[in-house]
């Protein structure tokens, strides 16, 4: 079986497994790290959203053999570690602040492209719109949206420093 | 926990004074009878003019069904100080952990940190009373839970009273510690080492009032929040059970059709990964080192199918069925006098983020389960069953669910992981795709309401509905239970089916309309034909939405504000409040544009009341915006909900409720259905089925929970459901000019989405994710 070696949440990790697994499976079913959920495998419903390089993606779209050793993927159990100081990162104390999860399943999906949308939108030099938060795709069915949007404005204004 | 000791009657001595023990044994285990609080059911009159949950509701049934089956619950002291208490309830999100324990917490002077809520395993001693559902968790638990730990905070005393040398009216706790007058002080760890007793004891205890209680109504967040946001939270599919690899199942092109062979067995089998391909009685189950190759073995399958329960069928032919089935009007049409309509409801997949999903393993004689179950008894129950095995070989490990609504009250993963795991010979770790949920999960039934209302001499005379539907399906371990207490319920309500209980039980109209009938008729009782469930609030959503879009024509044809209209017409104070309470804060009768309106409706069940307020616009800038791969249309700009839930636990909680049946109802109304097309559904992703996305949430949106009357909880999981959707559907109706009369409002639209192939039933995973990153 070929090896796959990545950066997996700041450590370098390799695996024995086929090239078309995609990387949720390697992550959850071979590496056991499980906070990236399954929710489609098709990269619609954005349960599984990671950050690949500090941009968010979704590992359940991406074959093994797509990534290369140097590639830094980073799951919701790694994005503490990405942010200055011990604690959590700003989004999820954000996240914490607004009680945000209900069952909890979407959300480290959630918080995963809130962080990439805050980024994207800063090196942009604006604000977060109306019309950023409509572009989050997440599904969310405990229909937690309103306190996500509120936390993701929070969570930037955290981040903006 | 052993039998339950031989006990008196658990009737309280006065309203705060009850009956409590502590267990026998080596630690503190102290237990409450389940039932302690609930009135006897025999007790209660049905007069026959006010309609029946007025006076014995649905959460009056769930609660009396457990009295002759009724055990205890325990709570457990540590050396640590900490208390545990293993819920016979589930957590899917709803709150309940963190309510449970603030009630424990309260009780017993102890910070919130040192309550350990857990789901209990499956207790089949308990019967009823282990299922989670109809919003009943906390009327049903709050007083059992509150004597449980007083008993605890009485045995701790007692222990600390003697190693102080103090009268235990004396002593003081807080934060877990307990101090005598003198200033001495023990931690409940240290009287918890003495206070365990050889034999059970029962005690009396007096639980604190309201007014000291300090957690219990105030805003505490929930006790898992940190694990879900740094992703250690686990659902069951994050389990490490030993040799339990991913396995999946490829089902029939057909709604429920069924394998009959696999032409391809040896060729998938060696694919990389698998381990094991055989034919379940869902169709053909596969397991491999990772779900990925679950998913390509499953597509390379080649199967022949047996034909499914509804071939052939479309949603038009199930509509006609309905009308076929509806139960004549008794008033006459008056001409003029006379409003009426009909309204239509289409299925919709009562689908929770987390699929469905478990764990088993069935080994020598035994099954071991580990899933998100409401009705764990019933899963045990039936596995034993699939499995030919007794019932006590099969052990039920219930874990916190990602999302229910309803859905979880049915054990379809869990017995087909049984059969899987029999069929193997090895431990599996079993999952729904996406593409299975909306096409063979479980529905809310198609329905559909008629209404005639009669007009005579400026007065509402009558008020007829008639509403009809898919049969639900009801089968979650109610079932034995509930003949026998349908026969026992009082007078009038003998002899329905289990569906009309349920209505019966649920469906009030609180309005003074003169005569007023709500009856249900289903249009065939085989619940396998469709695969339905009681999704979030049942029947409410529909029956209420068709209501309150009568009541505002009636308001229409009286020349009269629908606020007003209502106001006047309302028998019930407690939905008269919430009703001005959301109209003064939600500013009704503003000054609107054209295409866009204000609606409000409301709703009183689960011994509460809602109302809810919503503008929206229908201009068309707004409802053709473009998203990609989504449904737009009007889009609700604003909602509010004032609920009065009896006693509140924790707003935070009732309020997120809120919020999601908010999104829940506004998308029942707006966006969300299944098509059934050919004797299939064509939904199979979250793409396809319309469900509340942000590009569809309103800009504003605020909840206020009125201090109640009442003393006593009422339930929230589900009370925001009914009268969102029915102020979105009036909202509608107001902008636009007309009157609504097929749910979602989009159904008849061109799809939004090209259906996926049936064969072969799950879709490819993308490869270039790579190229959408942000």
């Amino acid at each position: 079986m070929p090896k796959h070696t990545f950066q997996l949440n700041g450590e370098t990790v390799t695996v024995d497994v086929e090239d078309d697994v995609r990387i949720l499976w390697v992550l959850r079913d071979v590496l056991g790290v499980t906070g990236p959920k399954y929710g489609c495998g098709i990269n619609v419903c954005k349960a599984c959203t990671s950050h690949i390089n500090g941009k968010a993606f979704n590992p359940c779209s991406v074959p093994v053999s797509a990534i290369g050793e140097d590639d830094e993927i980073t799951t919701i159990e790694g994005l503490a570690d990405t942010a200055p100081g011990d604690g959590l990162h700003p989004m999820q104390d954000a996240w914490l602040e607004h009680d945000v999860a209900q069952c909890g399943y979407c959300q480290p999906g959630q918080i995963m492209a809130a962080v990439a949308l805050v980024n994207k939108v800063r090196a942009e030099g604006r604000a977060i719109t109306e019309d950023d938060l409509d572009s989050i795709r997440n599904v969310c069915r405990c229909g937690t949206y309103s306190r996500i949007r509120e936390a993701v404005r929070t969570g930037a204004a955290a981040m903006g420093g | 926990m052993g039998k339950s000791p031989a006990r008196a009657s658990a009737r309280p001595l006065s309203r705060r004074s009850f009956v409590g023990y502590v267990m026998g044994g080596t630690s503190l285990v102290v237990a409450a009878d389940l039932v302690a609080g609930a009135a006897p059911a025999h007790a209660v009159p049905i007069p026959s003019l006010p309609q029946v949950p007025e006076l014995y509701d649905l959460n009056d049934f769930l609660t009396h069904c457990a009295l002759p089956t009724s055990n205890l619950i325990a709570i457990h002291v540590d050396e640590e100080g900490h208390a545990h208490f293993a819920l016979p309830r589930m957590e899917v999100g709803q709150g309940i952990t963190t309510s449970i324990g603030m009630l424990i917490a309260d009780e017993l002077d102890l910070p919130l940190d040192r309550v350990h809520v857990t789901l209990a395993p499956a207790r089949p001693e308990l019967l009823f009373n282990q299922l989670t559902g109809g919003s009943n968790t906390m009327i049903s638990m709050y007083t059992p839970v509150r004597v449980a730990a007083a008993v605890a905070r009485k045995a701790l005393l007692d222990a600390a009273a003697v190693q102080l040398g103090a009268l235990v009216t004396t002593l003081r706790v807080k934060g877990g510690v307990i101090s005598d007058l003198l200033g001495n002080t023990l931690t409940y760890g240290e009287a918890a080492a003495t206070a365990a007793s050889p034999t059970t004891k029962r005690v009396r205890v007096r639980l604190k009032a309201a007014a000291d209680h300090s957690l219990v109504g105030t805003p505490q967040r929930r006790v898992d929040a940190l694990d879900a946001v740094t992703g250690r939270k686990q659902y069951a599919m994050d389990l490490d059970v030993p040799d339990a690899l991913p396995t999946m199942v490829c089902r029939a092109p057909d709604l429920n059709g069924t394998a009959r062979s696999v032409r391809n067995q040896a060729d998938v089998a060696s694919m990389p990964g698998v381990t094991h391909v055989a034919i379940i009685p869902t169709g053909v189950a596969v397991r491999a080192r990772t779900f990925g190759q679950c998913i390509d073995a499953v597509r390379a399958l080649d199967v022949e199918w047996s034909p499914g329960t509804v071939v052939g069928k479309s949603s038009a032919d199930i509509l006609g069925e309905l009308r076929k089935a509806q139960l004549p009007l008794v008033v006459p049409k008056l001409g003029a006098s006379t409003v009426e309509a009909e309204f239509v409801f289409h299925f919709r997949s009562g689908s929770a983020l987390e699929p469905n999903c478990a764990v088993a393993d069935v080994r020598d004689g035994t099954a071991t389960i580990w899933g998100g179950l409401k009705s764990p008894i019933d899963t045990q129950s039936k596995v034993a069953k699939a499995l030919g095995l007794p019932q006590g070989k099969v052990t039920v490990h219930v874990v916190q669910g990602g999302g229910s609504f309803g859905r979880k009250l049915f054990s379809d993963a869990a017995i087909e992981a049984a059969h899987a795991s029999k069929t193997f010979g090895a431990p599996v770790k079993l999952m729904w795709h996406r593409a299975d949920e909306p096409r063979q999960g479980r529905v809310h039934p198609m329905t559909t309401s008629r209404i005639r209302a009669s007009i005579l001499a400026g007065s509402v005379i009558s008020f007829e509905q008639r509403h009809t539907a898919v049969t639900t399906d009801f089968t979650h371990g109610l079932g034995e239970r509930l003949t026998a207490e349908v026969a026992a319920l009082p007078t009038g309500l003998a002899n329905l089916t289990f569906s009309e209980s349920i209505f019966t039980l649920t469906q009030e109209l609180p309005y003074n309309f003169g005569v007023v009938t709500q009856l249900l008729n289903e249009t065939d009782h085989d619940v396998r034909r469709f695969n339905t469930s009681s999704v979030r609030n049942v029947y409410s959503p529909e029956v209420r939405c068709a209501n309150e879009l009568m009541v505002d024509q009636l308001a229409k044809r009286f020349k009269q504000d629908p606020v007003a209209f209502r106001r006047a017409h309302l028998r019930s104070g407690i939905v008269k409040r919430v009703l001005e309470r959301a109209a003064e804060l939600g500013e009704w009768g503003r000054t609107m544009p054209p295409g866009t309106a204000q609606g409000i409706a409301i709703h009183k069940e689960y011994k509460g009341a809602t109302a809810v307020l919503v503008e929206i616009d229908c201009r068309p800038e707004t409802v053709n915006r473009k998203v990609r791969d989504a449904v737009t249309g009007p889009r609700v700009t604003k909602a509010l909900v004032v609920v009065d839930c009896g006693l509140v636990v924790n707003p935070l909680g009732v309020q997120a409720q809120m919020m999601g049946g908010f999104m829940d109802g506004m998308a029942q109304a707006l966006t969300y259905s299944n098509h059934l097309v050919d004797g299939h559904f064509l939904e199979a992703s979250w793409d396809n089925s319309a469900y509340t996305r942000q590009w569809n949430v309103p800009f504003e949106f605020r909840c206020e929970v009125i201090d109640s009357d009442r003393k006593e909880p009422g339930g929230a999981g589900e009370a925001g459901v009914a009268a969102s959707m029915a102020a979105v559907a009036c909202a509608y109706a107001r902008a636009t000019g007309t009157l609504p009369k097929e749910f979602p409002i989009n159904f008849h639209a061109p799809l939004h989405f090209e259906p996926k192939p049936f064969v072969p039933s799950v879709p490819e995973s993308p490869v270039n994710g790579l190229d959408h990153t942000f």
